[in-house]
């Protein structure tokens, strides 16, 4: 009898130990590259080659992750934010990345930059299931959660921002001639099909030029010449920012005034339309989802304030024009707010879940409305724009924030 | 006039005469960095096994440029064109007509070795510095060629294409990268010992005498337009093979991975590894691979300045790279053997 009891005593005890050892584990889950102490999360941007301007993203990334860390962390670990230089080459990217995840050990690669490095990397980092979280491109691909579940993009694709301004115009302008300015990449030519699908079956009527260039040519206003013979009445401008520059002041030089649209990419008012001339500028539309920091009209928002505040404090003496900031400033607090969703269960796979549930979450440098959602269908955080118009020496937003969803093919 | 062939004659000087003996290690030697190369693998983590495997690949594109260069005396700042079309080879052959990576190999070794030899024919005609500017052009015109819409249909224009790395075969207990990096292993020792016999040949004969002299080499009988463009075939070729193992080892392929900075980074490897020295391929490899880590290891920002004062530091210090090294250690090791 009495040794019936001590084992029914002894078996429950197990039984109650096991329990709380269970729930123990249950609170507290790691994979590689987390702790009790750290998340280490890594990084690739291009520091040096032909991109080295985007560098500043990573920088920026960095001193946000140190900034956390001088606040106590995220839920009481310090985020390790290991970042490696890949000159913007594809095959450094794989070896970089290797080496964050082979010989670093790091819970997830986040915010690579670039298409083709991201492209180099995406089949690894699936099979191996690491996040690739939160990708620095705009190419449409990434929101594929069912052939890569483990790969998210960040912002706007260029796809669904184009599509908006085709929607725009078949509202506001049914009838428009439109000549498009494309740079010969994969950057232009996901605007150009943006537009065209956006633009569906009226696009062979209303497009009456598509015009190409080269990023290595010195100037384009040979190009405007030839749109401009044409005579189109609206001209999209799906370029980088110094072309856009030369293509606004060109038209203006020839006295030619179409109504221009004007990619998100070179919108800065520093480094595009200061250049460009502000008169030169006046009217041209765009579309937006960031706040611009040159932009005087966010000198009181709070958003801001905190944004300027970091940046004096963690990177003194950057150029403040330098939109990358706002870049990186975004981006980090959305894996931030990730990090801590995720509480205890710092695993791969809660990780990616907790990325695709994100909920109307507006990080500080994020335009008024504009809100991240994310669902296990749904790996686009960023997909509302507002258009926007030049007037005077900044952008006037005006009409609603528009949805530019864009289902990966 | 005058000046032109200055310049032509020193084009020539800076190649410095090697000979043929000293192109090589001893049989020794050679088997202790086999085995080193050989059993490594087992120890270490399969990131360090990819690198191994890209420091063989860049080895035999440096191998390639350390025959043109040091042996037949011809420059190249092309061979990242050869690259480019040796990867691209075997990237369109296994993702669009799902041929065996390992038959991709000689295709693109025979498609490269056509492009070399016929870019060789024009660049007879040029020598010295002029003959460098004109493979620059070639390799600043491939990436363009490479997103050219009607090629767009196979090469994935400048998305590039995705390639599947290859499983072990045989079911042999190995991960997908040790056993890329003994299929790697063999293809350089075969193309090692294949250019060793080719120097020693009568081919390589020519090609020094070429290098050495030109009039003089054509008064002795050689025929100095075929071997010249021979050797440029030669290169092309084995640079192509070193590309078609990059895109597999790498699984990828776009036009922005065989920019200049790839030509000039072989170029580099040569000259650090030491002109007309095979086995110096490897070390130059080595540099090209690790010495950017270590700069942006030793300073995020200022990696580049960092990368040239290395640099600097070996040309100033050892200005015949890693041969003058071992010719060095040679000597001291010899003096101890008699002492």
């Amino acid at each position: 009898m009495l040794f019936e009891r001590t084992l029914r005593t002894a078996a429950l005890a197990t039984a109650v130990a096991t329990l709380a050892c269970s729930s123990a584990l249950a609170q507290k889950k790691y994979d590689t590259g987390a702790s009790d102490t750290e998340i280490k999360i890594g990084n690739i941007m291009p520091y040096s080659g032909p991109a080295s301007a985007y560098g500043i993203i990573g920088k920026t990334e960095e001193a946000y992750f140190k900034m956390i860390n001088d606040k106590g962390g995220i839920n009481g670990r310090k985020v390790n934010f290991i970042t490696y230089d890949d000159a913007y080459s594809p095959p450094k990217a794989v070896e970089q990345v290797r080496k964050l995840v082979e010989s670093d050990e790091v819970l997830a690669v986040y915010n690579p930059l670039g298409t083709p490095s991201n492209t180099a990397i995406q089949k690894y980092l699936n099979a191996k299931k690491i996040p690739q979280l939160f990708v620095a491109t705009g190419a449409t691909k990434w929101n594929d959660p069912k052939n890569f579940p483990w790969t998210m993009g960040w912002q706007p694709s260029y796809q669904s921002e184009a599509q908006i301004y085709a929607k725009w115009l078949m509202k506001e302008k049914p009838n428009a001639k439109i000549a498009i300015l494309y740079q010969n990449d994969d950057f232009g030519k996901d605007y150009l099909k943006g537009t065209k699908d956006g633009l569906g079956a009226k696009a062979s009527s209303m497009i009456i030029m598509e015009e190409s260039y080269e990023i290595s040519e010195p100037s384009i206003d040979g190009h405007i010449v030839k749109i401009k013979a044409a005579n189109p009445d609206v001209l999209l401008i799906y370029t980088t920012p110094k072309f856009a520059a030369q293509t606004i002041k060109k038209t203006a030089e020839l006295n030619w005034k179409p109504l221009q649209i004007l990619t998100n990419v070179s919108i800065s008012v520093g480094s595009v339309m200061k250049p460009a001339g502000f008169e030169a500028s006046q009217n041209v539309l765009s579309a937006a989802y960031a706040k611009d920091s040159t932009d005087p009209q966010w000198n009181n928002d709070p958003g801001m304030k905190k944004w300027n505040e970091f940046v004096d404090k963690y990177l003194p003496g950057a150029d403040k024009t330098d939109t990358g900031m706002v870049y990186g400033y975004g981006a980090a607090s959305t894996l931030a707010k990730v990090l801590e969703m995720c509480g205890d269960d710092l695993t791969r796979a809660n990780l990616m879940k907790q990325a695709a549930s994100l909920k109307d979450f507006v990080p500080d440098t994020l335009l008024p409305g504009v809100k991240i959602n994310t669902s296990a269908t749904d790996f686009a955080p960023i997909a509302q724009l507002q258009m926007q118009r030049f007037k005077g020496e900044k952008w006037e937003l005006f009409g609603e924030i528009i949805s530019g969803d864009v289902a990966s093919e | 006039m005058s000046a032109a062939e200055e310049v032509v004659a020193e084009g020539h000087e800076a190649v410095e005469a090697v000979p043929k003996r000293a192109m090589t290690l001893g049989t020794g030697t050679s088997l202790v960095v086999l085995a080193a190369l050989l059993i490594a693998p087992v120890f270490v983590k399969n990131f360090i096994i990819f690198q191994m495997t890209m420091l063989l690949i860049y080895g035999l594109a440096v191998l390639a440029l350390n025959i043109l260069t040091g042996g037949s005396g011809q420059f190249s700042l092309g061979q990242s064109a050869f690259y480019a079309v040796g990867a691209y080879t075997t990237a369109v052959l296994m993702e669009q007509f799902n041929v065996n990576y390992a038959l991709t190999l000689p295709i693109s070794g025979v498609v490269c070795f056509a492009f070399g030899f016929l870019f060789g024919q024009p660049a007879l005609r040029l020598s010295g510095v002029y003959l460098a500017l004109a493979t620059f052009a070639l390799a600043t015109a491939m990436p363009q060629l490479l997103k050219l819409n009607f090629l767009e249909h196979w090469t994935g224009g400048v998305q590039g294409l995705v390639v599947t790395k290859p499983d072990a075969p045989f079911g042999l207990p190995m991960s997908q990268d040790m056993w890329l990096y003994y299929f790697t292993l063999v293809v350089t020792l075969a193309i090692y010992i294949f250019s060793v016999n080719l120097l020693r040949s009568r081919s390589g004969r020519a090609f020094m005498a070429i290098r050495d002299n030109e009039i003089a080499a054509s008064a002795m009988g050689v025929d100095v337009a075929l071997y010249k463009t021979l050797a440029f075939g030669v290169s092309a070729a084995i640079t192509g093979i070193a590309g078609s193992l990059g895109a597999i080892a790498v699984q990828f392929v776009a036009p922005d991975s065989y920019t200049i900075t790839l030509a000039i980074s072989l170029f580099l490897g040569m000259v650090v590894g030491g002109v007309g020295w095979l086995p110096g391929s490897i070390v130059g490899a080595a540099f090209i691979i690790f010495v950017p880590n270590i700069a942006e290891g030793i300073s995020k920002g200022l990696s580049g300045a960092v990368f040239g004062v290395l640099l600097f530091l070996v040309i100033y210090l050892v200005p015949h790279g890693a041969r003058q090294v071992a010719i060095l250690g040679q000597q001291i090791a010899g003096k101890l053997r008699k002492s």
